[in-house]
């Protein structure tokens, strides 16, 4: 399945590009409506982008009774990601949004960077809507954890049904002439093509810890970079940063990759899912 | 919303700018005000530009380059090609009685689309020095003054402004023109509404200035 990251799209602001994946991810919603940050929110960097948006969303209430609707009308599957500060305000939102037939999965945004303590933060919260909800959860994990196959193993025994790799990694931009902070709040979230080794390795890592299903994302820009999550263990892709400078990248990333899986004589990308632990095996016995 | 991959008709210097002309493609100029994301060669964002000028077949960007994006695109040549989307967002209103064109410095990049479709209306540029005010040579029926000398100094009462410039001319122009219509600029990762990158407070609110803008009435 090819998605889009969380953050990354809005589905009502841009309806083609959103029928254009397999599935919908909507940006975090959070129990009350929040503005996000004052700007400056984004700044390039040298490969990639730093943003600190501030989990901006109108808040479960209006996101039911507003979004949702829109939403559904679009006819594209969608997920609902959740954040929270506590575990009872994923909880909440898991419950109120259980009722919905519409809402086809929940990804559970546990790599908040208000989250302090990963491992047992990302149990309670998972257990805590494992218990409020029947929907497919995935668990989007931070790759800052100092294991994160660990964070994935603690997540798989709290109920989860799979994960979501990788979130952003925090970083710092200065403006070259001032050498003060490029962005309003000081630090952001980095994305794009420089996390893509990082989340290369916590899909591998992940997939050896738990053999889960994964959305792999991190730096997606072709269809090769797709392939590689899969070998690396991702089910499913899902792109961000990518879309800012190109929307048509869904078609263009599906061609791609369909080419990508041919040359190796595969009829299928599905074929190349995971075959980067049986190569390091061969590797390391040879 | 198109995106298309267009070729370089050519990048002429007109003072310290550069005017990037693409040939058009399928891609509609738009209104005045409107703008385009640029693909920057190397760079990891496209950047957005307002339209400056749309002659036969061709979109043109007048385009200063103060870092790298702009740079890589002022440097692109003759028969080299990058990918354009747009147009995007909500231009000026023409539909006004008393039209009168303000623009400082590289703010004066829409004006030129403008004044085409507001024929003989009146301009005033404000600029840093005699070699950026070049530029002014893009603008018809302008009047031209270069630092100190402020363009609000220019502005006659009664007249309905369309503004583009740095924010603090056109805070400045709203304290003189309360109901001009001001194209503002914020960082843009997507332009299309995507990344709430681009927020800015409109009317007490943080909204998209890529969707809600880039053309506001300060009113
Ligand atoms: C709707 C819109 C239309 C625009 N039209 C034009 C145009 O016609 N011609 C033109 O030359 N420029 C235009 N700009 C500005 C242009 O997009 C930026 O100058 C460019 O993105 C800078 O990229 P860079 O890599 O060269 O510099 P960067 O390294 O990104 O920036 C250099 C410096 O400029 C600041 N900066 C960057 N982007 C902005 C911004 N959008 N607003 C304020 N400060 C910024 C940075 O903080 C930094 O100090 C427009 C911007 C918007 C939002
Ligand atoms: C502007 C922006 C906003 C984002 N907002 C969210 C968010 O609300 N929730 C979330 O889980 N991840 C968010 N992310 C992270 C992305 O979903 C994704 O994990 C990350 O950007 C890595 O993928 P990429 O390199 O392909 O962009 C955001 C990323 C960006 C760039
Ligand atoms: S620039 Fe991305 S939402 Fe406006």
């Amino acid at each position: 399945m090819l998605l889009n990251a969380s953050g990354c799209l809005d589905a009502l602001t841009a309806p083609d590009v959103a029928r254009s994946l397999d599935a919908f991810v909507t940006k975090t919603v959070t129990p009350l409506p929040r503005e996000g940050n004052a700007p400056a929110r984004i700044a390039e960097t040298d490969v990639g982008m730093l943003n600190a948006i501030g989990l901006a969303n109108p808040g479960i209430d209006r996101f039911l009774t507003r979004n949702l609707p829109q939403l559904e009308k679009l006819g594209v599957p969608f997920w609902v990601s959740v954040g929270g500060f506590q575990t009872d305000d994923y909880a909440d939102i898991c419950s109120r949004l259980d009722d919905h037939a519409v809402v086809s999965a929940i990804e559970l945004n546990v790599s908040c960077p208000n989250v302090e303590a990963p491992v047992e933060s990302a149990t309670q919260i998972v257990a805590a809507a494992r218990l409020a909800t029947r929907k497919p959860l995935w668990a989007k994990l931070s790759p800052a954890a100092p294991d994160v196959g660990e964070v994935a193993q603690a997540a798989q025994a709290a109920g989860v049904d799979g994960l979501s790799l990788i979130n952003t990694l925090r970083g710092l931009k200065l403006d070259a002439r001032t050498l003060r902070p490029a962005l309003g709040p000081g630090q952001g979230g980095l994305s794009g093509p420089a996390l893509k080794p990082i989340a290369l390795a916590a899909v591998a890592s992940c997939y050896r810890a738990t053999g889960m299903p994964i959305v792999g994302m991190g730096g997606i820009q072709t269809g090769l970079d797709a392939l590689e999550f899969i070998a690396a263990g991702a089910q499913h892709v899902a792109l961000g940063t990518v879309l800012f400078a190109d929307p048509d990248a869904p078609a263009r990333i599906r061609m791609e990759l369909h080419a990508a899986a041919a040359e190796h004589g595969w009829n299928s990308y599905d074929d190349a899912y995971a075959v980067a632990h049986e190569e390091s095996l061969s590797l390391r016995t040879t | 919303m198109r995106r298309e991959r267009l070729s370089v008709v050519a990048n002429e210097s007109v003072g310290p700018y550069t005017l990037l002309r693409v040939a058009r493609g399928s891609l509609e100029p738009g209104r005045p005000g409107q703008f385009f994301m640029l693909e920057a060669p190397g760079r990891v964002l496209p950047r957005p530009m307002s339209l400056c000028l749309a002659p036969r077949a061709e979109l043109a960007f007048l385009i200063d380059p103060i870092g790298p994006g702009t740079r890589a695109l002022c440097a692109l040549e003759r028969g080299e090609t990058l990918q354009v989307l747009g147009p995007l967002g909500n231009g000026f209103d023409v539909e006004v009685e008393r039209p009168l064109l303000v623009g400082g410095g590289i703010g004066i990049a829409p004006l030129p689309y403008l004044a085409q479709q507001l024929p003989g209306a009146p301009a005033v540029l404000g600029f840093r020095s005699d070699w950026h005010a070049e530029a002014a040579e893009l603008v018809p029926n302008a009047q031209v003054c270069v630092e100190p000398v402020l363009v609000t100094q220019l502005i006659p009462d009664g007249m309905d402004v369309l503004a583009c410039g740095p924010e603090p001319m056109l805070e400045a122009v709203r304290r003189v023109a309360p109901a001009a219509q001001l194209a503002w600029e914020a960082p843009m990762a997507c332009g299309y509404g995507a990344c709430y990158g681009c927020a800015v407070e409109i009317d007490g609110q943080l909204r998209r200035l890529c969707v809600e803008g880039p053309v506001l009435h300060a009113a």
